[in-house]
């Protein structure tokens, strides 16, 4: 049982970490209607600023808040060098220019810290655990990524409901023309959208980096999870990332723990080792696949263009 | 069907023929490296070439056509491990193995389109990848080695790489031939009519599903048997040969050497991996000139190097 | 009535609040040229759209030759001979004219699992595409790329796309559309040698036209059919006159 509550507090920590790198993306393909696979770069990218930084300063929140700030910059540099002739080509064009990206960064990486990979260690403060409910201890750090997490939500919805900013961005979404007709700055706009996409990713990234590794291509198979977030989300919607990146996030995180001894129970020792892995992986997309066949604008469609 | 001698055609003929005197330049200079270079430039050609099927003519973009490569290569080391040797029983499997799952995901993803088709193919990739990783018994993770290429009796001799360099580019000019004669078929105009105006292709009365279902199942039967060429060149098999970035190493191929025609990935094939080897030769980076490239091709040259060789991009 | 090719009743489609057909219900016998007209927003292309089968109908049921096609898909409705042409051109563009019409024969001559011989070659298809092409006064630009065609070009090409599936009716829906005075005169040609052959819905705006063509008109607002009968009724019908006509008028008087 208590093993059961850890997991789930994983599973919405887990979750956590994919909203902010889904909230990025679905911003970004709804108001741009950009597919970005280089977003996983802008996490991993996150994470290496972080390592660095922090081992420059000799403190991790400095280390965090420096390396939010470079990737921000990185993030709007990289869209108006790279991602601006993109716009208004067909979703392949998108695909096939941000993969170049993707292999871009990669090497990047390797040729400024090396193949090898750095490791970004929490403070000793963050390394206690706490007690959620009588008798449940949970890591403290891992509470601090869902606290964060929820704050940085709580913002973005304010950012994004409340305040003229978030205004253009919603009318940007759905009828970029007569936003730009009104005389604002799209330009403007979208690289400041592309930006924030992009710091949110890096701040998965480095939020994510002492749980477990910063290395090259790490971004990768993240990236994959995180667009399964936004499709059964609905495209567009943040509130749709956030109910599904926490869906996602408990069913990957309770099925791997519990799948493989639902096996090895069930069906045999040896099948509950290997297959159980690959079955909770395979959970997940084909909760996609259902969404795509039943409910292909997603669980939480947003307003129509 | 009247040959031309443009630049572009004698292009073609010039490949192909460095193609097939690359073992004899080999033998000449004693750099058997070179054999097997191209013995994989030409393997990976031929999935290069069943992915531009359907991704080039057909507008399919899957960005999960390596797992056909895993399926095939798995096929013929699964089958070799359990003492299965035969060629003749492991490479018509590994076709059907791959033809089946095709024909399963396809049957589910070709429900969607643009963006999401290319989404829901690489999910399904990866998740072959995942249990390829849970396959304790086969490497998992790490791979597994295979020690006896596929037996074909005394026909031919697979450990020989001259033998076997000219029997993969046989297939690869098969294969083109084969494509080029599908893609001008009828089958073949359905097709391109799907990925040029599909709603027009309903109105007029196509049931288009089945046509590009069907190509994308003859798709991955080819990559399939590239693969178990694959497993057999390299005498081993992993599930990093099935990683959805693999894939993408597939497209660019198509991309740079040009989707509109057929020989166009070969080109692509045959280009990019040897610059892989030249560049990587002067520095380690090579790949960091790649992407930024890539993006360009994209942008400015997107019928690749046969349509700037063609000047304009017709199938 | 029995005679009938197409026969709607009932046809109901609403969008959220907006209604875009409501219960309408019409007849059209074989060989005659029923025209429909109507101000901008009143339903007309969801009309089309729910009759070529790509809009489901809320309520109401659609025959044509003697069958319940409510339910069918588009590409049956097409194999069954209803053919449609688009108001926004939507052909093949990397494709030459002829390769464009040719397609349309492909798909209704037979199944296109055949995957050797090259269709291009193929008499069968060819033959036929170029007839087709001539019926709608286009032989001359058969190997044109469709990119390079003129916006009239376009719009005949269209007609001659939809002719060659042998249809028994022909949806059109404002095939003059962006068409000046001397492309319109050659449309209305074409369209007057069509209706020999064919039976025709005719959805348009170029009031000349459909005064020079139409055997019967329907005219549809907000979705409501609120008059149909011969050119003479219509053109006296009070109502329609304030409804629809009276504006033209306005805009040309």
């Amino acid at each position: 049982m208590l093993y059961l509550i850890e997991q789930c507090l994983n599973g919405i920590q887990l979750g956590m970490l994919l909203f902010l790198l889904a909230a990025g993306l679905t911003l970004i393909f709804g108001i741009m209607d950009l597919v970005n696979l280089a977003h996983g770069s802008l996490y991993m990218l996150g994470a290496y600023f972080a390592a660095t930084f922090a081992a420059v300063t000799d403190s991790f929140l400095a280390g965090l808040g420096l390396a939010l700030l470079a990737t921000l910059v990185a993030g709007m540099a990289l869209e108006v060098i790279a991602i601006r002739p993109l716009y208004g080509r067909d979703h392949l064009d998108h695909v096939l220019g941000t993969f170049g990206l993707l292999l871009f960064f990669n090497e990047l990486v390797r040729l400024i810290w090396g193949p090898a990979g750095l490791t970004l260690s929490l403070p000793p403060e963050m390394l206690s655990a706490v007690q959620v409910l009588p008798g449940v201890y949970y890591p403290l750090y891992r509470l601090v990524i869902i606290l964060a997490t929820l704050t940085v939500a709580l913002l973005l919805y304010a950012l994004v409901m409340r305040t003229r900013i978030g205004m253009l961005i919603r009318a940007g979404a759905s009828n970029r023309e007569m936003v730009g007709a009104l005389g604002v700055n799209i330009k403007l706009l979208y690289t400041l959208v592309f930006g924030l996409g992009a710091a949110l990713a890096g701040l998965a990234g480095m939020l994510q980096a002492p749980l477990s590794f910063v290395q090259i291509g790490m971004g990768e198979n993240i990236l994959i999870l995180a667009f399964v977030v936004i499709i059964i989300g609905g495209i567009g919607s943040i509130r749709g990332a956030f109910v599904a990146a926490i869906l996602v996030g408990i069913i990957d995180t309770i099925g791997r723990a519990f799948l493989p001894d639902l096996i090895r129970h069930f069906v045999s020792y040896s099948a509950g080792s290997s297959a159980g892995p690959a079955l909770s992986s395979m959970l997940i997309y084909t909760l996609m696949a259902a969404v795509l066949v039943f409910r292909p604008e997603g669980l939480f469609p947003a307003a129509r263009r | 069907m009247t040959a031309r001698l443009s630049p572009r055609n004698a292009f073609v003929a010039v490949v192909i023929a460095i193609l097939a005197l690359v073992p004899v330049y080999a033998e000449a200079t004693g750099n058997t490296f070179m054999v097997s270079l191209f013995t994989r430039i030409v393997i990976l050609a031929i999935a290069a070439v069943s992915l531009n099927l359907i991704m080039g003519f057909g507008g399919m973009v899957s960005f999960g056509h390596a797992v056909y490569l895993g399926i095939g290569g798995y096929a013929v080391g699964i089958l070799a491990k359990e003492g299965i040797n035969s060629g003749l029983l492991q490479w018509p499997l590994a076709v059907a193995a791959s033809a089946l799952f095709a024909l399963a995901v396809g049957a589910l993803s070709l429900r969607t389109r643009g963006v999401y088709f290319i989404m829901i193919t690489l999910a399904f990739a990866q998740m072959v990848y995942y249990v390829a990783i849970g396959l304790d018994r086969y490497g998992g993770d790490d791979g597994m080695t295979i020690y006896k290429r596929s037996q074909f009796g005394g026909l031919i001799d697979l450990s020989n790489k001259m033998t076997f360099y000219y029997l993969c580019l046989a297939l690869l000019l098969a294969s083109v031939y084969v494509v080029w004669r599908l893609v001008h078929s009828r089958f073949g105009m359905v097709i391109q009519g799907a990925r040029s105006n599909e709603r027009r292709m309903r109105a007029i009365g196509f049931p288009t599903y089945r046509y590009k279902l069907l190509s994308f199942v003859f798709a991955g039967m080819l990559c399939g048997l590239a693969g178990a060429l694959l497993a057999n060149h390299t005498d081993f098999i992993s599930p990093a040969l099935m990683h959805w970035t693999r894939s993408g190493d597939l497209i660019v191929m198509a991309v740079l050497g040009g989707m509109g025609t057929v020989f166009g990935p070969v080109i692509g094939a045959v280009a990019l991996l040897v610059l892989e080897e030249v560049l990587s030769g002067i520095t380690e980076y090579w790949q960091i000139i790649l992407g930024p490239l890539f993006l360009l091709v994209v942008l400015f040259a997107r019928g690749g190097i046969d349509g700037l060789l063609a000047g304009v991009r017709r199938g | 009535m029995a005679d009938a090719l197409l026969q709607i009743e009932g046809l109901s489609k609403r969008f959220g609040g907006v209604v875009a057909s409501d219960a309408i219900a019409l007849s059209v016998p074989p060989g005659e040229l029923h025209a429909i007209i109507g101000p901008n927003g009143a339903g007309k292309t969801t009309l089309i759209g729910q009759l070529a089968g790509e809009i489901a109908p809320d309520a109401g049921r659609i025959r044509f030759a003697d069958r319940d096609v409510t339910g069918l898909p588009i590409f049956r409705r097409s194999q069954l001979g209803l053919a449609r042409s688009f108001q926004i051109t939507s052909l093949f563009l990397d494709f030459t004219a002829i390769e464009n019409v040719a397609l349309a024969v492909q798909a209704h001559a037979g199944h296109s699992f055949r995957f050797w011989r090259p269709a291009r070659d193929e008499a069968e298809l060819r033959e036929p595409a170029r007839a087709a092409l001539m019926r709608a006064g286009l032989a001359h630009r058969a190997d044109a790329l469709v990119a390079n065609l003129s916006h009239g070009e376009h719009r005949q090409l269209e007609i001659a796309v939809a002719l060659a599936t042998s249809p028994r009716m022909l949806l059109l829906d404002e095939p003059m559309a962006g068409m000046g005075p001397e492309e319109s005169a050659r449309m209305v040609k074409t369209l007057r040698e069509l209706k020999r052959e064919l039976t025709i819905l005719l959805i348009e705006h170029d009031m000349e036209a459909v005064f020079a063509l139409a055997d019967r008109i329907t005219v549809l607002v907000y979705g409501r059919i609120i008059a149909s009968g011969t050119p003479e009724a219509i053109r006296a019908n009070a109502e329609v006159r304030q409804a629809y006509l009276g504006e033209q008028e306005a805009r040309h008087g």
